[in-house]
């Protein structure tokens, strides 16, 4: 262990950490553009410069081990004189473009200059001018706002292992570049977005969509698919407007995947089934919950439900609908689409899984039997379906026929199926708290970015009310923490996890034993 | 800057910007022996980058984005990696260049010699209306460099792979004329 | 001029001795003329011994450092089990300088000779001798002369019959000054963009390739036969000023002076004498104004400090400037300093890796700063806002290119402010040259 000072806090740090992340440690964060813990160090930004006692010049603190006893300044007139005059060099040639860039409100350049940098610009020169450059993918390069920070290179280059970025040319014409022969399409390509600390890589779905003080930001995990990147979700006026990566060193660190990161459109669609519902004369007309929950029970009375759920809800949901199964004597079944696998090579253990599901792993662990080609299988003649989260899409709905009745509880109504008895409208997972299980058998919690439409309830909130009214032991579940306590209680794989401590890292299930 | 923009679409040389690329490193060619023999003298194939392209310059006349790709698949990297190494390197032309490239060097010292005045009486008796530019008949490309190493010979031009030295305006019809076609 | 010019009485011709005389190209010609009797020499002797005489002969690098050679050959430790490398930079860019570029292409064999002992030294088996693109002529000397030592086993798997591998390549640049800063030019080897890189890791622990690397100039290289041959006193006996500069060096003179040419001399040289009497003086009718001594990344002195100095390391110093490279830039009093330091400031500009702030940015700001004044539409501002560039410029960055630029610039408006200020005041706008 190396002791030194910074800024006058004493730190002490396992030998070879690099000043600045000495001084993250002490609760200094030295100002940088460059440098990012997720890549190799580059230090070619030069606003991280330190002033260490004794030594001739200032260190770049992202690139220089600390010293045993070293008294370190980031904040002295010399540290300050020198990100001063890095901020002005990268503002001569910036353009005015914070009226009309995506990045302002997030902008570290703002952020820095705001801070630190001058107050009037002496540049009387004409400004470099270069054009807009569409890189492929979901990714726009704004070359005239560049930093040449080189993230962006270092990313693909070495995380994802896809060198399709460079620098090109030299001096002050230096700008990123591409060859023709390969886009920004790479699987994982849109972090370099996020990673850009100006507006110089944009999105292109986010283009001019929305300001970023503007939008509420809410800690989730991303439902595109089992691996559980932790995400936000960023909504303005109760609207979506993107998700974006919440680092997490133990599941995607700094990444989202470009197919999950651009997969947040459904979680605003329209066409929501706004209140429940009962069938009259064939036909479904809005009622108020007490009288669908009374009609839904009535369904499930003497009957087997069989549970057609999706492993988009979550363990609590899977939990509830798991106590209908067992008090009707029933069974469970869930289908998951699939898609090619994209590892991001760079780190271990991260990639855009085949299953495309958050909550695959819940479903299975909560002992729901996976019929990917033949989802009604199990089906019996009298039993109660029971189709929850499911949008029976491209599903062989032949044998739902067989059904006694037809239960639907979920954010938007199913096609193909018989009218249902009682519709049920439920949050989708933007709009309620839960937790998912990844592949990993990590436990992860989701909280509400935005509002539920009409008189949709959370699910664990309706399907606890149609469990017990279907005769399930009633465990109080007034709460989302309470119904994963009643999960926790009842269920050996996830025996001994408590909500509050899975916090917004999660943590694993026990006793089953993960597999990797 | 010095180094001039692109050559316009009639410019002459080694196939021009609209002719298909032809690899030079065919299996069995007398380049692609070279190449392998060079790539044996480093521990990494990367390494043999700087020659290889100096090889598609001397057949091809300039580095085409398809010329990178086919240097990128000889040495395992991709083509944006060698577009960043070609674009790095004054040297290497990203178009193609009049058949006497013509780089007179017009850094201080040169300066002081008149080098300016070289560089105007090339323009001139070049026919090429601007730095960087071709001349209508494919013949010249005049552009200014940087030191040239030469600097006791003032004003040293490099035509192609050649310094003349101590040039002045006078000399230069007489050094066009000894150029030929 | 175009060929080397005949001696001066004053010159101590030791590594020019052969300038011009085509023959001393030839392996038969510069063994004749006592060439690798110093090779023979070395393979007999432990490589820390030769180290020991390099040390004591008190060489210093040629390229622009003057760091101690033996010195840094000992960084390299010759019992680690790793591959070891010699890189040569000939990569000669630095303005004002075209020493390398004469002794490759009059004395090839006196490099490979040095580059050999140099090798065998530091404990490598290869040798990377990096010359830049444009060098065409030097380039084509020394492969001829490296396949004549090849087949005359001079060097190759078993250099002069020793034994002992060495192995010489050339490797040919592409037209970036930069890669003559020693790790850039390791970078350009390995087939990358030609980046300096941090130190530390110091080339010595991690260079080309990951491995232990040592970077040596040419004309540092091409004296140490000589060290061999004469022994480490004689070298260190070579010095008119300050024992910590000695040997003779090559000094390249340029811009406004009667007799351009390389002129070399014993360290510690008057530098008034050498201009007027040695290099034959300023051009008829014109006098001397303004002199950057050491390649164009040294501050600019005035004929009046130039008159006063010694020419060493330490001499240079004391004005204020320094050796560097040795390259002689003079200007005299037709030239306008605003003008030649804008075009200066261009070249940097030119050059810039683009990995640093200050530098990619500092280097183009000033330049058109610099521009602006030369063509009349300059402020006093203007001025107040290159010395603050250059503090950002100087000491903040990964290599030295921005503070190479500032270096010149700065000292340039110190000494000469008065035809910036009639520039800024006189609105007169100087003659601009093509293209600028």
């Amino acid at each position: 262990m190396v002791s030194l000072t910074i800024e006058g806090r004493a730190v002490s740090v396992p030998e070879g950490t690099t000043i600045l992340e000495a001084a993250k440690a002490a609760g200094v964060l030295v100002p940088h553009y460059c440098y990012h813990p997720g890549l190799p160090v580059a230090g070619v930004c030069r606003m991280c410069l330190v002033e260490v006692e004794k030594l001739p010049k200032l260190a770049p603190s992202c690139a220089t081990a600390v010293g045993e006893g070293q008294v370190v300044h980031v904040y002295s007139e010399k540290a300050l004189e020198a990100r001063k005059g890095v901020l002005e060099l990268l503002l001569i040639n910036h353009p005015l473009d914070c009226p009309i860039c995506d990045q302002a409100g997030e902008c570290e350049l703002q952020d820095y200059t705001f801070q630190e940098g001058r107050a009037d610009s002496r540049y009387r020169e004409p400004k470099r001018f270069n054009p807009v450059e569409d890189f492929g993918g979901d990714v726009l390069y704004v070359t005239n706002r560049c930093i040449l920070c080189t993230r962006c290179v270092r990313f693909m280059d070495d995380v994802h292992e896809a060198p399709v970025l460079c620098v090109s040319e030299r001096g002050d014409r230096a700008v990123i570049s591409k060859a023709a022969e390969a886009d920004l399409t790479q699987p994982w390509a849109a972090n370099v977005i996020d990673l850009c600390p100006v507006g110089a890589l944009v999105s292109k779905d986010f283009l001019n969509k929305a300001r970023a003080w503007e939008l509420d930001r809410t800690a989730s995990v991303c439902p595109g698919c089992s691996q559980g990147c932790n995400a936000v979700l960023e909504t303005r006026d109760n609207v979506v407007m993107r998700m974006k990566p919440r680092p997490n060193d133990e599941v995607n660190h700094f990444y989202l995947c470009d197919v999950g990161r651009l997969d947040y459109h459904w979680m605003n669609r329209p066409d929501r089934i706004e209140s429940p519902k009962i069938r009259l004369a064939d036909v479904l007309s809005p009622v108020d919950w007490e009288i669908a929950l009374g009609q839904a029970a009535e369904a499930l009375r003497g009957r087997r439900a069989y549970v057609v759920a999706s492993p988009h809800l979550s363990n609590e949901a899977l939990f509830l609908l798991k106590r209908i199964v067992t008090t009707t004597g029933g069974e469970g079944a869930f289908r998951c689409a699939t898609g090619p696998e994209a590892a991001l090579l760079g780190v271990e253990d991260l990639a855009l899984r085949a299953d495309r599901a958050p909550n695959v792993r819940g479903a299975e662990l909560l002992g729901f039997t996976r019929r990917d080609t033949d989802l009604l299988a199990g089906l019996k003649p009298g039993d109660a379906l029971v189709v929850a989260g499911d949008l029976m899409d491209g599903a062989d709905v032949r044998r739902a026929a067989d059904a006694a009745a037809v239960i639907v509880v979920g954010s938007t109504l199913p096609v193909g199926l018989p009218t249902p008895v009682a519709v049920l409208p439920i949050a989708n997972v933007a709009e309620e708290e839960g937790t998912f299980t990844n592949l990993r058998g990590r436990v992860q919690r989701f909280l509400q970015a935005k509002a539920a439409p009409g008189l949709a309830r959370p699910s664990w909130y309706a399907l606890a009310d149609l469990a017990t009214a279907a005769g399930a032991p009633s465990d109080d579940c007034s709460l989302p923490s309470r119904a994963f306590a009643a999960l926790a209680a009842a269920e050996p794989a996830f025996a001994g996890m408590s909500y509050d401590a899975l916090g917004l890292r999660g943590a694993t299930v026990a006793g089953t034993g993960v597999a990797r | 800057m010095s180094h001039g923009p692109s050559a316009p679409a009639h410019a002459h040389g080694h196939g021009g910007e609209s002719t298909p690329y032809l690899p030079v490193f065919t299996e069995g060619s007398a380049r692609r022996r070279e190449l392998d023999d060079l790539i044996s003298r480093y521990p990494s194939k990367r390494a043999a980058l700087l020659p290889a392209l100096w090889m598609v310059q001397q057949e091809r006349g300039w580095i085409s984005e398809d010329a990178m790709r086919e240097v990128g698949e000889q040495l395992d990297c991709t083509a944006a990696y060698v577009k960043g190494v070609v674009t790095f390197y004054t040297m290497y032309h990203q178009h193609p260049v009049g058949r006497h490239f013509i780089q007179v060097c017009t850094t201080s010292p040169c300066l002081c010699a008149g080098a300016d005045g070289v560089v105007k009486a090339f323009l001139e008796h070049t026919g090429c209306k601007e730095l960087g530019l071709t001349s209508p008949d494919g013949k010249y490309t005049v552009i200014e460099v940087e030191c040239l190493g030469a600097c006791g010979f003032a004003t040293p031009v490099q035509i192609n792979e050649d310094y003349v030295e101590c040039v002045t305006p006078e000399k230069v019809p007489g050094i066009l004329a000894a150029l030929g076609d | 001029m175009g060929y080397p010019h005949k001696s001066h009485p004053q010159e101590t011709p030791v590594l020019s001795k052969h300038f011009g005389d085509p023959a001393a190209r030839t392996l038969e010609g510069w063994k004749a003329r006592g060439g690798y009797t110093a090779l023979a020499q070395a393979l007999t002797m432990a490589p820390t011994a030769i180290q020991d005489v390099v040390k004591a002969s008190g060489l210093r690098g040629r390229g622009g450092a003057g760091f101690p050679t033996g010195l840094k050959w000992s960084f390299m430790k010759l019992d680690d089990g790793k591959p070891h490398y010699l890189c040569c930079n000939a990569d000669e860019s630095e303005p004002g300088t075209f020493k390398d570029r004469e002794i490759m292409r009059w004395t090839p064999h006196a490099l490979i000779e040095g580059v050999a002992i140099g090798a065998y030294a530091i404990g490598a088996e290869t040798a990377f001798i990096y010359i830049r693109g444009e060098f065409t002529e030097p380039i084509r000397v020394m492969e001829a002369a490296l396949a004549e030592a090849r087949a005359a086993g001079v060097i190759g798997p078993n250099a002069m019959g020793s034994g002992k591998r060495i192995d010489i390549w050339v490797h040919k640049g592409a037209g970036a000054y930069i890669c003559g800063e020693e790790t850039a030019l390791m970078n350009s080897i390995e087939g990358k963009r030609g980046n300096p890189r941090i130190k530390p890791p110091f080339p010595a622990v991690s260079g080309l390739f990951g491995q232990p690397t040592t970077i040596n100039n040419v004309e540092t290289l091409t004296a140490v036969p000589h060290i061999l041959n004469n022994g480490a006193e004689w070298y260190k006996g070579m010095c008119l000023s300050s024992p910590k500069s000695t040997g003779s060096k090559l000094f390249s003179v340029c811009g406004n002076v009667a007799k351009p040419g390389n002129y070399e001399v014993v360290l510690g040289f008057p530098f008034k004498e050498f201009l007027y009497d040695v290099c034959g003086g300023p051009p008829a009718g014109r006098k001397f104004k303004a002199i950057i001594p050491g390649g164009s990344s040294v501050p600019v002195i005035t004929i009046e400090e130039a008159e006063q100095v010694r020419m060493d390391y330490e001499g240079f110093l004391e004005v204020g400037t320094m050796l560097g490279s040795g390259g002689v830039i003079i200007f005299d009093d037709a030239q306008s300093m605003p003008r030649q330091l804008a075009r200066l400031a261009r070249f940097y500009a030119h050059e810039s890796c683009a990995q640093c702030t200050q530098c990619r940015e500092g280097t183009a700001w000033m330049t058109r700063i610099l521009e602006r004044i030369v063509a009349g539409q300059g402020s006093f501002e203007d001025l107040d806002t290159i010395f603050d560039l250059s503090e950002s410029m100087t000491g903040k960055t990964i290599c030295v290119l921005s503070d190479s630029c500032a270096a010149p610039v700065v000292s340039g408006i110190k000494r000469f402010r008065g035809e910036f200020e009639a520039l800024i005041t006189g609105r007169r706008s100087s003659t601009v040259a093509v293209g600028v």
